[in-house]
């Protein structure tokens, strides 16, 4: 499986990292070696395997909504890189 | 007797005990010690002695006071992405690089409230991503056997900073081998317990179900105190384990007659150092002569955990990595109204090359027309991985292989070449997919590097591996070889 500039550019947008030209082609072809390396996996015959989302044996965990502790706004806010007042600022999404 | 920088968790315990020395002797000791090596080796991120020097004082009022725990004034390095409480916690990213939690993760909150001494936040890969600690976004951890070689990655930092005595011990954590391999390289004991025996709460996510936290220490009874510490159900964290807590020092019997102990053939891999296949071959045979049963076995799937590992913590870090959008914390580019181009640059600038190769890789993996043949299959190999693994421990305890198939390399040589570096993590990683519980201890040398001994265990066998590692540190004295510095 090779990527061409287009699939890298593609995901860099559905990622949202701005990438410059020479990185594009650095992770064109770094990333078509990995997904060569991926190719031994066909190898195995997994029809009727069921997949393994996660190592331990799972359960869902429920808990009773109780209040408790929590952060304050001062907290939650305190590593924002814009604020104003007790809220976080960000740029315009919706244009006019 | 040793300088206190070079004492053990359980000798310094038991100096501290009896009064002969203090927390904040031993503390400034270690400062001391950090002050002489740290320019060359560079394992810390933040050294913090304006919060260990009060901590010092309170653990010697606390041994004074008769309630001190094991870990009561002895120094600790926590790894750069455990949060800690008003100390910035940078994942080593330009991303983070002024993140100050407000929390204390559960595992450094344990370790606090048994006493212990905050002595810094440590150096790693950007985010745990890398074998090598180059891929630091500030600078490369250095090995104190030789400067010019690596400390092994991603817990770079808490290896070199417990093998050239700037700490007792420290923290790191463990995705697909980031304890282990780093200790390996380095010559210290690490410890990567079973997937949710130690909570990941305020551990900054890399690959959720794959990431753990565990101790690297200088010898096993060290390892065994520190996991009694960090161990216990926390409500915080869903996946964590319910069983009760025990005391793991009980394991050190130093008996290890009839214990089974299985050699899978497909980890002594092409490409091993021939130096690294004889120590580990050694440390085996010294194994079978302190009364263990050596029994060969197979684990066929094992070629495949690589591909299947590249796989899912990808994935799962591209959703995970999601959050870093400039908007709630951490860099945030500001000199543009368009909110798509703020978010775009902020994750140009911020992440670096391995972590955006990662979150592009798990993107293409799980994104629709792939999802199939990439995520789905490797979930499924995740299955079989497993399965091979609950077979070979019917017939055997645990596993015996090399923890690294290399020694430390010489920094610079496979920065550039990211699918040779993700070989280096062929012995750990399948691990991590089945969720195991494994030690790397040290078994010898090999061009004047240490090499690793790796010890796998079925769910919460930590007791067994804990009791075959220290039986055998006590019929050998690698453990004890340290850096000259």
């Amino acid at each position: 499986m090779s990527l061409d500039n287009a699939e890298v550019e593609h995901l860099a947008s559905l990622v949202r990292i701005g990438l410059t030209n020479h990185e594009i082609e650095t992770l064109r072809d770094q990333l078509s070696q990995i997904l060569e390396q991926f190719d031994v996996l066909r190898e195995l015959d997994t029809t009727s395997v069921i997949p393994t989302g996660h190592a331990g044996n799972l359960e869902s965990v429920m808990r009773d909504d109780l209040p408790g502790e929590c952060l304050t706004i001062e907290e939650v806010v305190s590593n924002a890189p814009r604020t104003e007042g007790d809220l976080i600022r960000v740029k315009a999404v919706l244009e006019e | 007797m040793a300088e206190l920088w070079q004492l053990t968790i359980h000798e310094a315990h038991q100096s501290l005990a009896q009064r002969e020395i203090s927390s904040v002797d031993l503390t400034r000791a270690c400062l001391d010690r950090i002050g002489q090596v740290e320019e060359r080796v560079k394992a810390f991120v933040t050294v913090t002695e304006a919060v260990a020097m009060p901590q010092a004082e309170a653990a010697d009022q606390r041994i004074a006071a008769g309630n001190a725990t094991p870990l009561t004034g002895i120094p600790v390095q926590i790894k750069d992405l455990m949060c800690t409480k008003g100390i910035r916690t940078t994942c080593a990213s330009w991303m983070l690089e002024n993140y100050v939690p407000v929390y204390d993760a559960t595992a450094v909150s344990k370790l606090l409230g048994a006493g212990a001494v905050l002595l810094g936040k440590g150096n790693m890969d950007e985010f745990g991503m890398g074998s090598s600690c180059e891929n630091s976004a500030f600078f490369p951890t250095s090995n104190p056997w030789d400067l010019a070689r690596v400390s092994g990655g991603s817990s770079g930092g808490a290896s070199a900073s417990v093998a050239s005595g700037e700490v007792a011990y420290a923290l790191g954590s463990d995705t697909g081998g980031s304890i282990r391999q780093p200790s390996s390289l380095c010559g210290v004991v690490g410890l990567k317990p079973t997937y949710g025996l130690v909570s990941r709460y305020g551990l900054i996510a890399y690959a959720s179900s794959l990431d753990q936290i565990g101790p690297i220490t200088q010898d096993v009874t060290d390892s065994a105190q520190v996991l009694n510490a960090i161990t216990g159900h926390d409500p915080k964290d869903s996946t964590s384990l319910t069983q009760q807590t025990k005391d793991y020092t009980q394991a050190l019997t130093g008996d290890i007659t009839g214990l089974r102990l299985g050699v899978p053939e497909e980890y002594f891999v092409e490409g091993m150092q021939a130096g690294v296949r004889d120590a580990v071959q050694k440390a085996i045979a010294d194994l079978e002569s302190l009364g263990a049963t050596i029994v060969p076995v197979s684990l066929p799937t094992t070629k495949y955990a690589l591909a299947c590992y590249y796989i899912i913590a990808p994935s799962e870090c591209s959703a995970n990595l999601a959050r870093y959008d400039g908007v709630k914390y951490g860099y945030s580019y500001q000199d543009t109204d368009n909110v798509l181009e703020a978010m775009e640059q902020t994750r140009q600038r911020g992440f670096g090359m391995e972590v955006k190769r990662r979150i592009m890789l798990g993107t293409y993996a799980l994104s629709s027309g792939y999802y199939d043949a990439y995520y789905l299959k490797a979930q499924q190999v995740r299955t079989l991985i497993r399965e091979d693994f609950t077979r070979v421990f019917q017939e055997v305890d645990a596993l015996v292989t090399p923890t690294s198939p290399v020694v430390a390399f010489p920094q610079g040589e496979k920065i550039n070449d990211p699918v040779q570096m993700y070989l280096i993590d062929v012995c750990t990683l399948p691990i991590n997919i089945a969720g195991l519980p494994a030690i790397s201890v040290p078994c010898g040398f090999s061009q004047g590097m240490p090499v690793g001994m790796q010890l796998i265990g079925p769910h919460l066998s930590e007791a067994t591996l804990l009791r075959v590692a220290h039986s055998y540190e006590q019929a050998t004295e690698w453990h004890k070889a340290r850096p000259k510095l």
